[in-house]
């Protein structure tokens, strides 16, 4: 019996939660928030990696031109993060 | 309460199913409310699932017996801390832990992901759910640990003594936590498959995840070492018994894994390769998790035939089928972004290391089902015991502390040789100081192998030491730092970098345990009578007099009785006193007699040890009760149906007989270098973990930021 | 040597390698191996790892050696066994043992420290729970 009763009270109590997003519509998903999130998080990472190459090259495991080469790689795909951030923050003032 | 309980887990089977139908449904038809839905239904699960696992102990603390499970695993004389787990010591209750936990990781990282991953996290969410789903669905079909008793028993049977020890307590949900954990990098490696999205989107999400999962795992397999050397009357700690292997070859892959997604991070390469080992990680942690509680292999944890070997291994089915399908299907999404440039550079050392580790857990996974595999292919089982496994893994344990020790001086992408040379001469001649001096100070040539490892770590410690003293040299040339100042900052700034080479220390370390210790072991067996006295090693051990006692069991495990010697113990001019014993508990068994019932139940050793830097010394004993065996015979007989109280006297008799006149005891002595590092080690791989998952406080600024800006846009908009 | 071809090399020494562990791997379990068997199937001349249950009131020890029988799982026929060396905690009659040795003249012979005696059930529900 007790278990009955359980039962009902917690399947009433998960349907009233799960049903929150459902009834509350009307909210315009902004797509673009999370591509940038995505792409900041692109961003940070290609940065720490342009860092470590320095670290890298200061500690003399890389040579001076072996570091301007991958250095210059790096920097070219960060600008092209960059870029495409620009483009999609562009859209929303702020 | 316990239909509470009960319905909690039925109502938690459909609100996971829910999840999955939500998920699947808002992902496909891009209406982000169902979506949202079922990520709130794996918040009600984690919530459904604390609730009984509440209950669950609750139970337990009253020492309620009308739960069947209270009643098979405890008793009211149960030291409380076992009362709460030995929860996890039944299969029904470790089946709720691994939900819980599995509900409660789901929930966090869907929580940390609810604004990202927009379109892997549908996908991850409804795996979660179908992982949570299967061990709800064993529960509630098979193994329901809120069954109750209709007729409730005035006292339950106990936990185990065996497992009445504090490690192998906080062993299960180690354990639990590492396989769990795993599950989370899966669930969306294969959100990530069928979105098509496989950049290292997914990999940056659950890093973290991934390391907490390991680093538990880990710990979990170490302290199961730990209680079986400081607990069982053996002296080893590691037997390549097949559920110890189950929950080592998970942590190698995991191990793996967590390098290889590095190189995809960085270079865009080995996705095919990451999303598989992945899936592996994920099946063998659920194989982990099944072995123990099927009949299919013997060892000593298989735990005979049970009821859920059959659904355990179609849901593993089903898990490899879909993990196969999907990567064969998403081929051409994932191919390299990069090539290999040179074999000197990490990206190529990350692969060997992989390889290497793969190798090891590919052997370990033959020897383990090798009495299923002979079988299937000559007909008869056959087995292959431990030294087989030593044998294999020790060349592969070296080549691994090879890359270890190679890995932290090369950079991504490529290393001028020369400059690999200048950075390689500093620790090979500490290394040939270290090893000039092993040649010269102790018999470490005896061990070739041994040598060979003492060297590599040898040379792993010195390299890593540089790069931390490189490092803070570098920093200092910039900002003039003081060194402390410099060491503290260059690792807070670079903390995955350095507090992984961190791990490689420990691990380097507790290598080095394992090496000296199972090299240069010296052990010895003997039969002794109060007085008599051996020696072991330049140890001289006299026993002095037996002891035996009643009740009052130091360790808190409430035996009755204990028998044990006190030993006196010289090395040089040093001597202490180890008190090894036998606890003997009383056995529930109507076979058996009143009295002998007392000494007829569990027994377990007692082991006494000094621990020490440079070695440990332990010892065990074994009484001889051949000796009381008439006196307790003609006790059975005489006072089978006296009270208790009566009963107790006969028994403290009993134990002054042995105390009067003992016969010989059996010991066994072990003299184990270094073995302490091996500990030493584990909790060095800890702090490196720690290290390396901690947040950076820059990254942590830069989020809220961006929150901030987000939500400024939002508000611009909408006015 | 251009980068294709040095690919090709990598690939193919990768898998010689492979191809020569796993050779390794079967040679050495199959000839290291040692049969498991029920007391049912011994037959003298060949080492076993002898499983079955330990048989009740079977225990005898005298000195330095521990004797006891051992029955098949699911049946009665037995054998008894002479055995040296550690025993485990868990060692009792009526538990399941695995230990290696010989039979030798009616007795099987065991190994030294080579007993193993599987935990009591915790994952079945047991007859008789300690």
């Amino acid at each position: 019996m007790e278990y009955v009763v359980a039962l009902l009270v917690l399947a009433a109590l998960v349907a009233l939660a799960v049903s929150v997003p459902l009834r509350r519509r009307g909210q315009a998903e902004r797509l673009e928030e999370t591509r940038v999130e995505e792409l900041t998080a692109a961003k940070e990472a290609k940065y720490r990696e342009i860092r470590d190459a320095e670290l890298d090259h200061r500690m003399g495991k890389l040579s001076e031109r072996d570091w301007r080469m991958v250095d210059g790689e790096l920097r070219g795909e960060a600008v092209e993060i960059l870029r495409e951030l620009d483009a999609l923050e562009g859209r929303t003032p702020g | 309460m316990a239909g509470v309980g009960s319905a909690c887990l039925t109502i938690g089977l459909f609100t996971a199913l829910y999840a999955v139908g939500a998920s699947l449904f808002g992902a496909r038809t891009g209406r982000r409310e169902w979506v949202d839905s079922g990520r709130r239904a794996v918040y009600c699960l984690a919530a459904l699932c604390v609730g009984a696992f509440a209950i669950l102990e609750s139970a337990f603390l009253r020492s309620d017996f009308s739960y069947a499970l209270v009643a098979e695993g405890s008793s009211t004389s149960t030291p409380t801390f076992y009362k709460v787990t030995a929860v996890w010591a039944t299969q029904d209750g470790s089946l709720l832990l691994w939900a819980t936990l599995l509900a409660l990781f789901a929930g966090a990282v869907l929580f940390l992901t609810r604004r990202t991953l927009r379109d892997i996290a549908p996908y991850a969410t409804a795996v979660l759910g179908a992982v949570a789903a299967f061990f709800l669905l064993l529960m509630v079909g098979w193994e329901n640990p809120f069954d109750t008793l209709a007729v409730v028993p005035s006292e339950g049977a106990g936990l185990n003594p065996l497992l009445r020890h504090p490690a192998m307590m906080i062993h299960p949900p180690m354990l639990y936590t590492g396989y769990v954990g795993f599950s989370i990098p899966f669930a969306f490696a294969i959100g990530a498959l069928m979105t098509r999205r496989t950049g290292a989107d997914w990999i940056r999400a659950t890093r973290r995840f991934t390391l907490v999962a390991w680093t538990f795992l880990g710990t979990g397999i170490l302290l199961g070492a730990l209680w079986s050397y400081s607990e069982l009357g053996w002296g080893g700690y590691w037997a390549w018994d097949p559920v110890e292997n189950a929950s080592l070859m998970p942590w190698l892959v995991g191990t793996a894994f967590l390098h290889s997604i590095m190189v995809q991070e960085k270079r865009g390469m080995l996705k095919v390769w990451n999303v598989s080992l992945i899936c592996a990680t994920f099946t063998l942690a659920l194989l982990g998790t099944f072995l123990v509680r099927s009949g299919i292999l013997d060892s000593i944890h298989a735990f005979g035939a049970s009821t859920i070997g059959v659904q355990f291994l179609v849901f593993i089915g089903c898990v490899i089928a879909l993990s196969a399908v999907l990567v064969i299907s998403r081929l051409p999404y994932l191919r390299s972004e990069a090539r290999l440039d040179s074999l000197l550079s990490r990206e190529a050392f990350f692969l060997l290391n992989n390889l290497v580790l793969v190798a090891l857990a590919l052997v370990i996974l033959w020897g383990t089902f090798f009495p299923l595999i002979s079988e299937a292919i000559t007909g008869t089982e056959q087995t292959v015991g431990p030294p087989w496994f030593d044998r294999l893994a020790t060349p592969l344990a070296i080549v691994l502390v090879l890359l270890a020790w190679v890995g932290p001086v090369l950079a991504w992408r490529r290393v001028t040789p020369a400059a690999l040379v200048r950075v390689l001469l500093a620790p090979l001649a500490a290394t040939a100081v270290v090893l000039a001096a092993l040649l010269a100070l102790t018999d470490a040539r005896d061990s070739v192998p041994s040598l060979i490892m003492f060297c590599f770590v040898a040379f792993l410690l010195s390299v890593v030491g540089q790069e931390f003293w490189r490092g803070a040299r570098a920093r200092r040339t910039m900002t003039g730092e003081s060194w402390p100042r410099a060491l503290a900052r260059l690792t807070g700034r670079n903390r995955r970098r350095y507090g992984g080479y961190l791990v490689h220390v420990g691990i380097g370390v507790l290598f080095l345990g394992v090496a000296a210790s199972s090299a240069f072991l010296q052990q010895r067996d003997v039969r002794l009578s109060p007085g008599q006295s051996f020696s072991v090693g330049d140890y001289d051990v006299e026993y002095v007099r037996p002891t035996a006692r009643l009740g009052g069991d130091r360790g808190g495990t409430g035996a009755p009785i204990a028998f044990g010697a006190v030993m006196r113990v010289k090395n040089g001019d040093r001597t202490f006193t180890l008190r090894p014993s036998r606890n003997y508990y009383a056995t529930a068994d109507p076979a058996k007699g009143a009295i002998s019932r007392f000494f007829e139940g569990e027994a377990t050793s007692e082991v006494d040890m000094r621990w020490g830097l440079r070695r440990d010394f332990w010892l065990a004993v074994r009484p001889d009760l051949v000796s009381l065996q008439k006196p307790i015979a003609r006790a059975d007989r005489e006072f089978s149906d006296s009270p208790s109280d009566v009963q107790a006297i006969v028994i403290s008799t009993l134990t002054q007989l042995y105390r009067e006149k003992p016969p010989p005891a059996t010991f066994r002595a072990i003299v184990s270098p270094l073995v302490a590092w091996i500990w030493i080690g584990g909790a060095i791989v800890l702090l490196g973990a720690l290290v390396a998952a901690w947040p950076s406080p820059e990254a942590r600024l830069r989020r809220v930021r961006s929150l901030y800006k987000a939500r400024l846009g939002r508000e611009l908009t909408r006015a | 040597m251009d980068p294709a071809r040095k690919r090709k090399l990598r690939l193919v020494l990768a898998l010689g390698v492979a191809v020569l562990l796993a050779s390794a791997l079967v040679y050495t379990s199959f000839s290291a191996s040692s049969e498991a068997a029920k007391p049912s199937e011994l037959q003298p001349g060949r080492a076993y790892e002898l499983t079955g249950k330990v048989v009740h009131n079977s225990i005898r020890r005298d000195g330095e050696q521990l004797h006891f029988r051992v029955r098949d799982r699911d049946g009665t026929e037995s054998v008894p066994v002479t055995y040296s060396g550690t025993v485990p905690d868990p060692f009792r009659e009526g538990r399941e043992v695995i230990v290696s040795g010989e039979l030798e003249r009616g007795t099987f012979v065991a190994e030294r420290d080579s007993l193993v005696t599987k935990c009591p059930s915790k994952f079945t529900k047991d007859e008789q729970s300690s």
